[in-house]
């Protein structure tokens, strides 16, 4: 199964609710409130949010007058290109350093599934050959060293790690000397999870990053901020909170193979300018994958949709 | 939890309160206002939109727009749909008649079932002096069972286990024999995650389910989930017989709209809350309490709850006399110190205390616990003497440099501690003559909070100037 097929089985759930609803509101009728009411509708219940499905609709509007349409079918290829524009506005592509080893500090709140990330991403770079290193940092949660481990079992990969309570900024001080020593190509950290609102532990989360960047002046190359895409607008004050302490540099959407449509991710890469660059849409060790715009705008709009949409209001 | 989403409703609220007698128009413009607060809180859009309808035909249907105290009226028909939205009613979790009462927790992966079923362990525990048997059935996730083991041994309750080669079905099977035979009266089973449309793994819980029967089958609910909570939550309900939720993560700044939904989808009412990391932080679910602190309108039974069980009362009194004679000593501040913090943190003791939320110098204050282990520090250091007197300290310059290098602190730190005692003197002589003007006694509090980290330390003089 290719790569495609993979993310269209994944977002399987996400596609056909998603544009159902909004076919449902943009089947072919004349456009009036009520279409943009419905649609309004639809594009909330994929937790865009208040703002930015207002910003989409008054676009969508000025479209609309501005190439004259007349019926609602007509808006969705609007639709599309606008949420489109909005993904593109940032490169996806995940950073790595000139020389030398690059760090990735993986961050995020309780249970997004940092820990399960690191050890896919751990398998993505073994399977280009590449030496990766982990750092447990999560020296918080009971067995989360533990799970990690069991990660670098299943990938081959060495974990650098000290025990449960020790401090997290010591131990991937260790890991950067470490990954220099051996001549690591990525050295993915792991923290513990922490809600954004918890002064102590940002505060936490700063240090560790404060001694990556002294150990090695660019790093980390990488701040990845990792969210569940059940997750609703509580995503985007974790998305900003995280940004200001950590410098996130990009997202990893995680859990996308539920019902859940992860359309805050619209929300962040509108209001606060993060791409995503990552996604995880299963449990299988090589479901995690490098975002792509294109393919996860087709993948909510599938062409087809595009087409069929008109076919028959009745259906439903 | 909840801020701006309170803070949002009482936007809408003020803008009715400031006039007297409400037009149709002027209730339609506020519930615009929090239909808004509401699907921005992640409130399902469909449950906001039948919410706002039910208060606009109680408001608008009988004679309330016409009264002069509408405004208020207003507020308490929200605060009442709320509260119904939420459940109406507390909810106690079962007991079975003839023990071990089983109980299943179930939920999507990262929702926080195994720190759940631990904190709920503690809780039966600690607070209902009941026998828990903590069962690990989470096979897949790595290393789900040594985590339940390790929060197992942290609370002092057994765990039971088969390792990762043996079905769930058996290990719960065989931990209801071991429940038997041990005197166990509770049974709490901790499964794996899984999505709600995952069938295989959606069968492994129905046929858990059919073999040990249980009296409750808890779904556990991240409060930050979105608009999926309803697919979710409705999802496991066909597939379960459902019968209470518990919602995690609370403590965050979420605004809770799945609280709000899922209650209202599920048609099971909420039975816990998860507040903290710690074990501890596990709390029953009061619906009209929780409405209440969404409102903005502080929720007292909760702090009063928590005092009762974290004071002792004669301390208490002693304290009450001593600080009425303003002999308050910086020991009885630090005893006073320790035992605020058994009740919890404290940014999220305000928000029990009713209109602290109104007080805009405390928004944005956030308490940090690390200044008052500084501030511990100092007082150890101190002689007996020099807690008792701190006017011995403030007189010599070097009894504060022995201080502060006995915490590991500087003079200035030491300075600023004894200031801050002071004022705080001072205030407590405002507080012992309250009874006049309480609000404005309140007033002075907030301000000495705000100053910066609070009573506690932290703020300079100049900030207060500049207020």
């Amino acid at each position: 199964m290719g790569l495609f097929e993979r993310l269209k089985e994944g977002l399987a759930k996400t596609r056909q609710r998603f544009a159902d609803r909004v076919g449902s509101a943009l089947f072919r009728r004349k456009i009036d409130d009520e279409v943009y009411e419905e649609l309004e509708d639809a594009l909330l219940a994929a937790d865009i949010g208040v703002a930015t499905t207002q910003f989409l609709l008054e676009r969508i509007q000025k479209e609309a007058r501005k190439q004259k349409l007349t019926t609602a079918d007509q808006l969705m290829p609007v639709l599309r290109q606008l949420i489109v524009d909005i993904l593109h506005a940032h490169s996806c592509e995940p950073s790595y350093a000139q020389s030398g080893p690059t760090v990735v500090l993986v961050v995020g709140v309780n249970g997004v599934g940092k820990t399960t990330t690191i050890g896919k991403m751990a398998n993505y770079y073994r399977a280009q050959g590449k030496k990766v290193l982990l750092a447990a940092g999560d020296t918080f949660r009971a067995a989360a060293i533990e799970q990690l481990v069991i990660w670098g079992q299943r990938t081959g990969v060495e974990v650098i790690r000290q025990n449960l309570g020790s401090d997290a900024a010591a131990v991937i001080y260790d890991a950067l000397s470490a990954a220099r020593s051996r001549k690591a190509d990525i050295l993915l950290c792991d923290t513990a999870g922490r809600l954004q609102n918890k002064a102590h532990l940002m505060a936490e989360l700063e240090k560790i990053y404060r001694v990556i960047a002294r150990e090695i002046p660019d790093a980390p190359h990488e701040v990845l901020l990792v969210l569940d895409a059940t997750t609703g607008q509580n995503a985007i004050v974790q998305a900003k909170l995280f940004k200001e302490i950590a410098k996130v540099s990009g997202i990893v959407l995680t859990k996308l193979d539920g019902t859940a449509k992860g359309g805050v991710i619209i929300a962040i890469n509108q209001e606060l300018q993060l791409p995503v660059k990552w996604i995880g849409i299963g449990e299988h060790k090589d479901d995690l994958q490098p975002f792509s715009p294109d393919d996860f705008a087709r993948a909510l709009f599938p062409d087809d949709a595009l087409q069929t949409e008109s076919r028959d209001p009745d259906d439903k | 939890m909840f801020d701006t989403l309170t803070s949002r409703l009482q936007g809408a609220f003020q803008k009715l309160r400031g006039k007297g007698r409400l037009s149709e128009d002027d209730v339609k413009e506020a519930l615009r206002e929090i239909r808004r607060a509401l699907l921005e809180a992640d409130v399902n859009h469909v449950v906001a939109k039948e919410f706002i309808e039910r208060i606009r035909e109680r408001a608008v249907g009988q004679e309330i727009l016409q009264s002069l105290s509408a405004a208020q009226q207003v507020v308490k028909i929200v605060n009442d749909e709320l509260t119904d939205l939420m459940g109406g009613a507390q909810a106690k979790l079962a007991r079975a008649a003839k023990p071990p009462t089983v109980i299943l927790l179930v939920g999507l992966q990262g929702a926080g079932k195994t720190t759940a079923a631990a904190k709920l362990a503690r809780h039966l525990k600690a607070s209902e002096h009941r026998r828990p048997l903590l069962v690990a059935a989470d096979i897949y996730r790595p290393a789900a069972i040594s985590q339940l083991q390790v929060l197992g041994e942290q609370i002092g309750v057994q765990v039971f286990t088969l390792g990762d080669q043996v079905n769930p079905r058996e290990i719960a099977l065989r931990a209801l024999d071991e429940a038997r035979r041990g005197g166990f009266d509770y049974v709490l089973i901790d499964t794996a995650g899984r999505l709600h449309i995952d069938e295989t793994l959606m069968q492994e819980l129905q046929d858990i389910e059919k073999s040990v029967n249980p009296d409750e089958i808890l779904l556990v609910v991240d409060a930050m989930t979105g608009q999926d909570a309803v697919n979710v939550a409705s999802h496991f309900r066909e597939q379960l017989s459902l019968t209470g939720i518990i919602m995690t993560k609370l403590d965050g700044d979420t605004r809770g709209g799945a609280a709000l939904t899922v209650r209202h989808v599920t048609g099971c009412p909420i039975k816990f809350v998860g507040i903290g990391e710690k074990v501890d932080a596990l709390e029953p679910f009061y619906p009209d309490r929780m409405a209440s602190r969404i409102l903005g309108m502080g929720d007292v039974m909760t702090l009063i709850e928590r005092a009762q069980a974290a004071i002792d009362e004669k301390d208490a009194l002693e304290l009450e006399a001593k600080i009425r004679r303003n002999e308050f000593t910086l020991e009885d501040f630090l005893s006073q110190l320790q035992q605020v913090r058994k009740l919890g943190p404290l940014d999220q003791l305000l928000g029990l205390i009713p209109g602290m939320g109104k007080f805009k110098q405390l928004q944005g204050a956030t308490v940090d616990e690390s200044q008052i282990k500084k501030i511990e520090a100092i007082i150890y250091s101190m002689s007996i003497a020099e807690r008792r007197n701190p006017d011995l300290v403030m007189k010599s310059s070097s009894r504060r440099q022995r201080i502060a290098r006995g915490s590991g602190t500087e003079v200035r730190d030491v300075n600023q501690l004894l200031r801050k005692f002071d004022d705080m003197r001072k205030l407590m002589k405002q507080f012992s003559s309250l009874g006049k003007n309480p609000s404005r006694a309140l007033g002075g509090l907030a301000n000495q909070l705000k100053g910066g980290g609070g009573v506690y330390g932290g703020a300079s003089r100049k900030g207060k100037k500049r207020r």
